[in-house]
């Protein structure tokens, strides 16, 4: 197959001296030392920009870019080497991630930020072009190159670097790998219904794990959206409050003052749920992430499936091809066959005629065993840095996830602490009264 | 009585009076800093055991509580930090009631709940210093409307509301019994404060009599409540003095004021149900979640805990609303209408007065007799009646200011409390998982 040898070179070492170039297919990986590349290379996403321009079937339409800076690490001859950048819209980090997917099917790929806003409570914009919105993409964009630079295999890879380093052709480059094809067959063989034999355990048990993941995370963002919801109501009604109190205070003498300032405090306290609602959305976002983490997770573990189809199949193909030699040479048929069928009704074919399909079968034996043994290979091979990179990803859930339940918890008490503000000074304010 | 001066006390004007211990009671009474209003904290300090209305058949009892002398000077002490009129400190109160001890009676013709008046005094118009009856809502009608007939013009504090729709309130259960409950203890307490209401005998014969015999009634009636009674709506109304036209205005005002107050605070309550609601099942994913991780499972479970603790706290927080807060708007609503009734009262008093007058002048405008006895003590009547109003009114703008200052400090206390014990729990759960953290962090290096 012509993408042997493609497979071949990615799935060589990442260290990158191995630099074979089969089928003037382009080398993946960049010279260096091995260490990602986030060691040696300062990358942020700094800007996004509203554009317009005309798109490929000549209409205008506007759309954000986001400015890409980078900067080298290592000084340069004594002297600190200066930033780089370029601007990228959305649908290039698609097409960078596309590419790496499909060139390192065994690793769980990061994912980008949500290309709509979904999981929105009422308040929030679901608008793409509203600023908060292009703002927490941004952030989305650039935790994601982080994640790819970081990652022990990935942060090799030549057209990343290119990437962030190569403003213009870089799209051409992509499209000379010839990914598209393999991207198309991938998606057909994973949405196909297969039964395997005899997966994986282990990674059979993390799709389901998968499973569970995506679900539970959708879940928790839907109610917590209800929530929010719901707690901007109950924050914003309080509002009445400072509006009752200011109409009263103007009737009363003495606790006209204190109904009044009170009155500000709840007007104050009705506000509040603004910056708090706003601050959550980090937290949604970092779950989002593991949303469309777990989705990646499964398409590791599809791949295996899928890899370990084609192998049962070409070893059932060879076993077959085995049998129908054995009932040639003894004559003795044990399972059906055209051939068979044709034999009895219009009579046995002449022995030069058996001696070539013979032959021939010795010659397609050769092959599948060639096939099987390659085809095992890979799944072996496949199955093996699927998992390395199964457990790398469990571990940076385990942390990841952690550090987020500790910064939702630090939101909730900062909540709390300004409803006791508030609400300590509307006190003050009602003691006066 | 008359309305003349009252006896005893200078002025009226202070507090609700703080709550008496019951030997039986085994909570002990809070000291607050105010004036002990809010019947919350009175109530549960007396009602003890008395939380569910007992399914016995109660009987009337008299016991005699003796509260010991320095308890009860505490209580007075208590009243220094209010108000910086100079009449209220030098007030001393002679005469202390409750309503506690509500109790489930059932007999062949009715059920009906009967609470425990207890009543401490010092005054000689009552035979001893102590008493204890039992009586139901009815009792407290009937006492109202013999104030209200006897001292028409006055102002009489409201009773909660008399007629509940069968099917939609269960007249028998614990929350309604205990906010009606509160609400009559604050009616009495206010009548015993009131510098003229208090020496009232319908109130004596309600604070004493065994059996109080309604049909009965007291031969008590005054002259001038019977003739203001008598004041028929023939007499044109005459124009308001500014003074009482202000405060007819007030009250309009107010009384709008309080409507949307108490349309605020339901709306929030139905608000923070629903939030509560949606809280629960986000906290529930949480431990959904928890089963099927390993290392994550303690963190999310913990989450998990702290949002159960959030919703309690928001579940006792809405109930103290529903509770205390609402009643007192409501009963300030029928209080204001009590007021306005009374204003009118003063206002016919007016009209047969000047009426009266007018009459006289045209028919003796020959003579010069002087003017008639009759107008003479219309116009007795007429200025005793704007300064008892006058008097009541102050009393009573007093009295809702501290009311109010209470119930919205309260309500601020209600909130403050709970946002600490929802800022509790996270913070315990942040020490929990920030151990976890380190803890993971000394594995790995290991």
């Amino acid at each position: 197959m012509a993408e042997d040898g493609k497979e071949e070179s990615v799935a060589s070492s990442c260290d990158g001296s191995d630099r074979t170039e089969p089928d003037g297919s382009l080398n993946h990986t960049v010279p260096g030392d091995g260490s990602s590349l986030l060691r040696r290379m300062e990358i942020c996403v700094a800007e996004a920009e509203r554009r317009s321009g005309k798109n490929a079937v000549g209409m205008q339409e506007t759309f954000t870019v986001y400015l890409i800076e980078t900067r080298l690490l290592e000084s340069v001859d004594g002297r600190n080497p200066p930033p780089d950048s370029l601007w990228r819209r959305y649908s290039e980090f698609e097409l960078l991630r596309n590419y790496l997917i499909v060139t390192y099917p065994f690793i769980v790929m990061p994912p980008l930020p949500e290309k709509r806003a979904e999981f929105v409570w009422h308040k929030l914009s679901a608008d793409n072009m509203d600023p908060d919105f292009v703002e927490r993409r941004r952030v989305g964009l650039e935790n994601f190159l982080l994640r790819v630079a970081s990652h022990p295999v990935l942060s090799n890879d030549k057209i990343l670097y290119h990437f962030l380093t190569k403003e213009h052709g870089w799209k051409e480059m992509v499209y000379e790998t010839e990914f598209q094809a393999k991207a198309d067959s991938r998606l057909r063989a994973l949405n196909a219904t297969f039964r395997v034999r005899s997966p994986n355990k282990p990674l059979m048990e993390t799709k389901h794990y998968s499973d569970e993941l995506q679900s539970h995370t959708s879940q928790l963002l839907r109610a917590r959206t209800r929530v929010a919801d719901r707690l901007y109501a109950v924050y914003k009604v309080h509002g009445n409050y400072g509006r009752v109190f200011s109409e009263w205070s103007a009737i009363e003498k003495e606790m006209g003052d204190g109904l009044q300032s009170a009155g500000h405090h709840m007007d104050a306290y009705a506000a509040s749920i603004d910056d708090i609602l706003e601050e959550e959305e980090h937290y949604a976002d970092q779950l989002k992430e593991y949303l469309f983490y777990a989705e990646a997770l499964r398409a590791v573990c599809r791949k295996h499936e899928l890899t370990q189809f084609e192998l049962e199949m070409a070893s059932q193909d060879l076993v077959s091809k085995k049998q129908q030699r054995e009932e040639l040479a003894t004559g003795i048929v044990r399972t059906f066959s055209f051939k068979g069928m044709t034999n009895k009704l219009f009579g046995q074919e002449a022995p030069e005629q058996r001696e070539a399909r013979l032959n021939l079968l010795e010659e397609l034996i050769a092959e599948g065993e060639e096939a099987v043994k390659d085809k095992t290979a890979e799944c072996e091979e496949y199955v093996e840095r699927a998992w390395a990179d199964v457990l790398r990803f469990k571990d940076q859930k385990d942390k990841d996830l952690q550090e987020a339940l500790i910064n939702y918890a630090h939101m909730q008490i900062s909540m709390c602490k300004k409803g006791i503000q508030i609400w300590s000074n509307a006190r003050e304010c009602f003691l006066k009264m | 009585m008359s309305v003349s001066a009252p006896r005893g006390l200078a002025s009226s004007g202070q507090k609700l009076i703080t709550e008496i211990l019951h030997p039986l009671s085994a909570a002990e009474e809070q000291l607050s800093p105010g004036p002990d209003v809010s019947s919350s904290s009175s109530s549960s300090s007396s009602v003890g055991g008395g939380k569910e209305p007992g399914l016995t058949n109660g009987t009337p009892v008299e016991m005699s509580n003796p509260a010991p002398a320095s308890q009860l000077l505490n209580r007075l002490q208590l009243d220094d930090d209010l108000d910086a009129d100079a009449q209220d400190l030098t007030e001393t109160r002679d005469l202390f009631v409750t309503v506690d001890d509500p109790k489930k009676h059932v007999s062949t013709m009715e059920t009906y709940i009967t609470y425990r008046v207890s009543t401490k005094t010092t005054r000689i118009e009552f035979d001893l210093p102590e008493y204890s009856v039992r009586r139901r809502y009815q009792d407290f009608d009937w006492l109202r409307t013999k104030l209200e007939d006897s001292q028409p013009t006055h102002l009489i504090p409201p009773l909660p509301e008399k007629f509940v729709m069968k099917g939609v309130v269960d007249r028998f259960s614990e929350d309604f019994v205990e906010t009606r409950m509160k609400a009559l203890d604050k009616f009495l307490k206010r009548v015993a404060d009131h510098p003229v209401l208090s020496f009232n005998p319908h109130l004596n014969a309600f604070l004493t009599a065994k059996d109080l015999n309604k049909r009965q009634g007291l031969a008590l009636l005054t002259k001038v409540g019977e003739s203001v009674k008598q004041v028929a709506g023939g007499y044109k109304l005459r124009p308001r003095p500014v003074e009482f036209c202000a405060m007819g205005e007030y009250l309009d005002t107010f009384s709008q004021k309080l409507g949307t107050l108490d349309r605020i605070a339901q709306r929030i309550l139905k608000e923070q149900s629903e939030y509560l609601t949606e809280l629960r099942e986000y906290g529930a994913v949480y431990s959904s979640w928890a089963g099927s991780e390993e290392q994550l499972q303690r963190p999310l479970e913990g989450v998990a805990g702290c949002v159960t603790t959030c919703c309690g706290a928001l579940e006792d927080a809405s109930e103290n609303m529903s509770q205390d807060f609402l009643p007192v708007l409501r009963e300030y609503v029928l209080y204001i209408e009590s007021m306005k009734n009374v204003l009118r009262k003063r206002d016919q008093t007016q009209a047969e007065y000047e009426g009266r007058l007018e009459a006289a002048i045209l028919h003796k405008q020959e003579d010069r007799t002087p003017i008639p006895v009759e107008v003479e003590r219309c116009q007795d009547k007429v200025e005793c009646f704007n300064a008892d109003l006058k008097a009541d009114w102050e009393r009573w703008q007093r009295n809702k200011r501290q009311d109010f200052k209470q119930l919205l400090t309260g309500m601020a206390d209600k909130n403050i409390n709970y946002y600490e014990k929802c800022q509790a729990a996270w913070e315990s759960l942040i020490t929990v998982l920030q151990d976890k953290q380190t803890e993971d962090k000394t594995s790995e290096t290991n």
